[in-house]
């Protein structure tokens, strides 16, 4: 029998269904929240001991199974960077003073609904989202509030925006250049991760294979004219909130950013060049250890990847940082204070997965946009986790677990298995057009449905322990409907103030570059500097490369 | 397939989701559950106007239109799906949906026509019983020829 | 709501009636024959173009693209979508509503979507009245997609004046075209999704192998026509789509000058008249000769090696008046 034979037989008796005589077996499935079956022990058998140096490696050193830094939190914490944006720009701008006063680490913008998807205040569609889940913004005057009294050079900034960032980005620069602030001196992160948006999220303009182009433009731009800025943050996060596996998200977000750094070497860009300014971005679910067993196989699989297909020699573009967000799905409307508990434990997870930057939802987020209370909470649990848990002492304290170890290795195994089956159907923009991710994700969320439906899965406060609630026992910030006239106004002296024969050459310009082949990033910037808004711009690409549907998936 | 005189009528529901959000997790599962109890479920997909979603019901001839909203603008949409049934001469079609509703807006989106708001963590069964019970009962009764 | 009975109002255009018909006739209502019989002398000019072909093949997507420009030309056009009832629970998740883009240029646009209820030919058994009703609405065209589960849905030809298979390049080879007995359907093949790697070989394959095929025998129902055309399309970026709209329109020109396209619709007329004698042969037949009980006993015999079906039917049949009489 083969070692890998007398392992597999070692497995089976482990998970065979115990004798007669041992009642606590008796049908109740210990699974994962993503189905992944755990036994009742785990024991140096399940390790592959010869191997095990090899692939945990030491911290800072390959395949960065243990963490990317030597040190890691015991030299440098992780960025406490908490999303948040809303209504117009004067009132984010006010947000953003208070939460630097209470030390948080970067500046986070959220955008409302109509600039996420390319629309201007004004536009029909825009009607009731004007303001609601960020904030809004129209053109570079709107910028210019939204940052007022914050030097650029001093932050750190993470736009949340896909189908439009270049747009955005570009009022940043264009802002940048305003206050006299070197594009060499930025520092932040765009999201720009259009194919998670075919995916799972869904808020995309373009069909995929102009959005990639677009990404692959400001790839090239910021290699050439903003080094320090991470110009995509390939995320996973909103393909676990669909619903998918923790497997599923691992495997489908490396796929995407692998997508990207194969569309960018073909532009003819170094990998080394552009891969230490890409970054990651994963939920944090509640099963605990399924969780840091998936940051940790995440490094290894990127590392492994990143080294044979794409010849990546700098040490930087081996390495896979993240940016980790605690599960919005995870959290509910019953018994919203049970939040805080969920997040924190959330949180931790991935802390001890090492992450570099963390965000801890609010309490609230189910009802509405979080208060400033709640937005307080949040950023306070990430401090105790910090400072009073001594979870920082050491680097990957749980490394060299069983269970720990054993749980990486199957999530490892089952992620690479996906990235080979998108590879044999034709990589990842032949799967989003044919329906495969959203299939994929949808069978899992239902079989995840079906569990809480029966209640083989307890949700505390849902469908267990549950108390007669009357309304929301929290206070819930509601965003007044003024909001959105006052923005319109503002657009629309914008426009009545600025030059619009220069607009109009402007997106002429941009539309003749996205007919050829050039790098859009540049007519973007000129129509941006002459207050072109972002529905203006879209509209301007939407004629050249038409609208996406996707494929009906249910 | 042999003629019959035998009715067979089913209960037709429209599923949508006005605004710009793309969450469709929800409504996708509330789609497949209405179907597995025997219902005939339109779905209509993302980003539908009020408009559009009216002049679907009328021409699929639904008992009911169910909306998810998930961006915040139910205090905007729901009363413009309702004001388009009104001015399109509609009064038996069902209105309900789901979505992040506060409950004080809940109450009064209730007390406006929308038959019924169900929050998040609503268990599935209790949708499918509204709709069973709820939907396609008020149906007005038309003379055909 | 306007005053005056349903099929008045539907007489006046109105939209809501026409629905509301639709269901009445679908759900075969009280009454529902006696419209029917209305509306079929009604005049009538519509054209049933029917689109079927294997799932992923973008048929929603081609038949909203197709249906806009033929609005766009001034035409009132309308779409049957039909997809499967569950055979569980009678239920049905009917989603190609999503590809259907509402056109406000144009003639009128109407789309329906419709369950297959318990049929397994691609559409449902009442989709050929449903079409009637609209064809009496006024509309000019009729679009009928069928389920595409990628076999032959035979109902397509008996409802249509017209049948475009749709294939994409990785449908397959032609021999599994030819094998699905898809050929023997086809008015007009279109290969959509045209900008992918293999549609130049599946466009040449089929138009070969068609070649090979000219002069063999086609379903019973389709008018012999050697020609089939093959055409490439690529319906999310809209080409050749006017292409295809004028091959539609002359391929029924063509017919109609033939005397193919009454041919056609001769066929269905005598089929739908042939299938509801049947239907009411049967159960005269089995009201009048038997009660159930008498049939049992029929079977229990050939079951135990003492009678045979045949005999049983001349039986049953003799015990009409429908049966010669004796003298």
């Amino acid at each position: 029998m083969s070692e890998k034979q007398l392992q597999e037989k070692k497995l089976q008796e482990k998970q065979a269904p115990k004798p007669k005589s041992a009642p606590e077996a008796k049908a109740k499935r210990f699974c994962t929240i993503s189905d992944v079956e755990i036994n009742r022990l785990y024991t140096a058998d399940d390790i592959d001991q010869s191997k095990l140096a090899e692939k945990l490696g030491e911290p800072g050193e390959p395949p960065y199974t243990r963490g990317i830094h030597r040190d890691m939190y015991r030299s440098r914490g992780w960025t406490m960077r908490q999303f948040a944006g809303m209504g117009n720009a004067r009132q984010t701008n006010e947000r953003y003073h208070y939460l630097l006063a209470q030390k948080t680490g970067g500046l986070s913008v959220a955008f409302d609904l109509p600039t996420l998807m390319g629309y201007d205040s004004d536009h029909a569609n825009s009607l009731g989202e004007v303001g609601k889940c960020g904030v809004a913004i129209d053109t570079l005057a709107d910028f210019e509030v939204l940052f007022e009294g914050i030097a650029l050079d001093g932050v750190s900034t993470s736009m949340t925006i896909n189908s439009p960032a270049s747009i955005l980005f570009a009022m940043y620069l264009a802002l940048a250049e305003k206050q006299g602030v070197a594009w060499d001196k930025l520092r932040g992160t765009l999201q720009n991760d259009i194919l998670k948006e075919y995916i799972a999220q869904k808020e995309w303009i373009y069909p995929p294979r102009p959005s990639v182009r677009l990404i692959t433009d400001l790839v090239e731009f910021c290699v050439k004219e903003a080094p320090q800025w991470h110009p995509i943050s390939i995320s996973g996060y909103h393909i676990r909130e669909a619903g998918s596996t923790a497997a599923q998200e691992l495997a489908f977000t490396l796929a995407d950013g692998f997508c990207y750094t194969e569309e960018a070497i073909k532009r003819g860009l170094d990998v080394d060049s552009f891969a230490p300014r890409l970054s990651h971005f994963f939920n944090a679910h509640s099963d605990f250890f399924e969780e840091i067993a998936k940051y940790r196989a995440a490094r290894r699989i990127y590392y492994k990847i990143m080294k044979e297909r794409f010849g990546a020699k700098s040490e930087k573009s081996l390495k896979l940082k993240f940016h980790t967000q605690t599960a919005g799905c995870s959290l509910t409307a019953q018994q919203p204070e049970n939040n805080i508990v969920r997040t924190a434990i959330q949180g931790l997870s991935a802390v001890l997965g090492g992450t570099q930057s963390l965000h801890t939802n609010s309490m609230d987020e189910t009802l509405a946009l979080p208060s400033d209370k709640a937005a307080l909470i949040a950023l306070r649990t990430q401090q105790v986790i910090a400072e009073e848990t001594g979870v920082t002492n050491t680097v990957d304290p749980l490394g060299g677990s069983y269970f720990i170890e054993a749980l990486t290795d199957k999530i490892e195994a089952e992620a690479m298995a996906y990235l080979d089956e998108i590879e044999e159907r034709g990589g990842v923009i032949e799967c989003v057009e044919e329906g495969y991710f959203q299939r994929e994700i949808s069978r899992a969320s239902s079989r995840y449905q079906g569990e809480v439906e029966s209640g083989e899965r307890k949700i505390v406060g849902v469908n267990d322990y549950v108390i007669e609630e009357t309304g929301p026992s929290i206070p819930v910030l509601i965003i007044d409907r003024e909001v959105e006239e006052e923005q319109v106004k503002l657009l629309q002296k914008v426009r009545a103030e600025r030059d619009n024969e220069r607009i109009k050459s402007a997106l002429a310009e941009l539309q003749a570059c996205a007919r050829g082949d050039g790098n859009t990033m540049y007519p973007i910037l000129d129509a941006v500097r002459a207050y072109a808004s972002v529905g203006e711009i879209c509209d301007a690409l939407r004629e050249v490369w038409g609208e996406y549907t996707e494929p009906p998936v249910i | 397939m042999a003629e019959k005189d035998t009715s067979n009528k089913k209960i037709r529901v429209l599923l949508a989701k006005p605004g710009l959000d793309g969450h469709d997790r929800g409504i996708k599962v509330i789609a497949t559950a209405l179907r597995d109890a025997g219902m005939e479920v339109i779905y209509t997909g993302l980003r539908q106007t009020p408009e559009t979603i009216v002049n679907a019901a009328i021409e699929e001839d639904v008992d009911g239109i169910g909306v998810s909203i998930l961006s915040g603008a139910h205090m905007t949409l729901f009363p413009a799906i309702l004001a388009q049934l009104k001015k399109q001469g509609v009064d038996d079609i069902v209105l309900f949906g789901g979505g992040i509703v506060p409950n004080e807006d809940k109450e009064k989106l209730e007390k406006a026509g929308v038959k019924k708001v169900f929050t998040p963590g609503a268990p599935i069964v209790e949708i499918i019983d509204f709709v069973r019970n709820e939907v396609g009962r008020n149906r007005a009764d038309e003379k055909i020829m | 709501m306007s005053s005056g009975t349903l099929l008045q109002r539907f007489e006046a255009g109105d939209i809501r009636a026409l629905a509301r018909i639709i269901s009445f006739v679908e759900n075969q209502e009280d009454g529902y024959r006696e419209l029917l019989s209305r509306l079929y002398r009604k005049p009538r000019h519509a054209v049933r173009i029917g689109l079927t072909g294997p799932p992923g093949a973008g048929k929603s997507t081609l038949v909203d693209s197709a249906s806009r420009k033929m609005l766009k030309a001034g035409n009132d056009v309308c779409v049957i979508a039909v997809d499967p009832s569950s055979p569980f629970t009678g239920g049905a998740l009917l989603g190609d509503r999503v590809r259907f883009k509402e056109e406000t240029q144009g003639g009128r646009h109407f789309f329906r979507s419709m369950a297959s209820r318990g049929s397994s030919g691609g559409l449902s058994g009442a989709t050929d009245n449903v079409a009637l009703v609209l064809d009496s609405f006024g509309f000019d065209f009729v679009l009928i997609e069928t389920v595409g589960v990628g076999q032959v849905e035979l109902d397509i030809v008996n409802n249509c004046d017209l049948v475009a298979v749709v294939l994409v390049p990785e449908s397959g080879d032609a021999v599994q075209t030819l094998k699905a007995g898809l050929t023997e359907i086809a008015d007009i093949f279109v290969v959509n999704k045209a900008d992918r790697s293999g549609a130049d070989r599946i466009v040449t394959d089929l138009t070969s192998m068609l070649m090979l095929r000219s002069g063999q025998k086609t379903h019973p129902t389709v008018a012999k026509n050697p020609n089939i055309p093959v055409i490439s399309t690529d319906a999310v970026h809209e080409t050749n789509l006017d292409e295809l709209v004028n091959y539609f329109d002359s391929l029924i020109a063509d017919r109609k000058e033939s005397g193919e396209f009454d041919v056609r619709r001769r066929r269905q007329v005598l089929r739908k008249v042939s299938r509801l004698l049947q239907h009411r042969f049967m159960t005269e037949t089995l009201q009048r000769s038997s009660s159930k009980a008498e049939i049992d006993r029929a079977v229990d015999s050939i079951l135990a090696g003492k009678d045979d079906p045949y005999s049983t039917a001349d039986r049953l049949f003799s015990e009409t008046n429908l049966a010669p009489q004796s003298c």
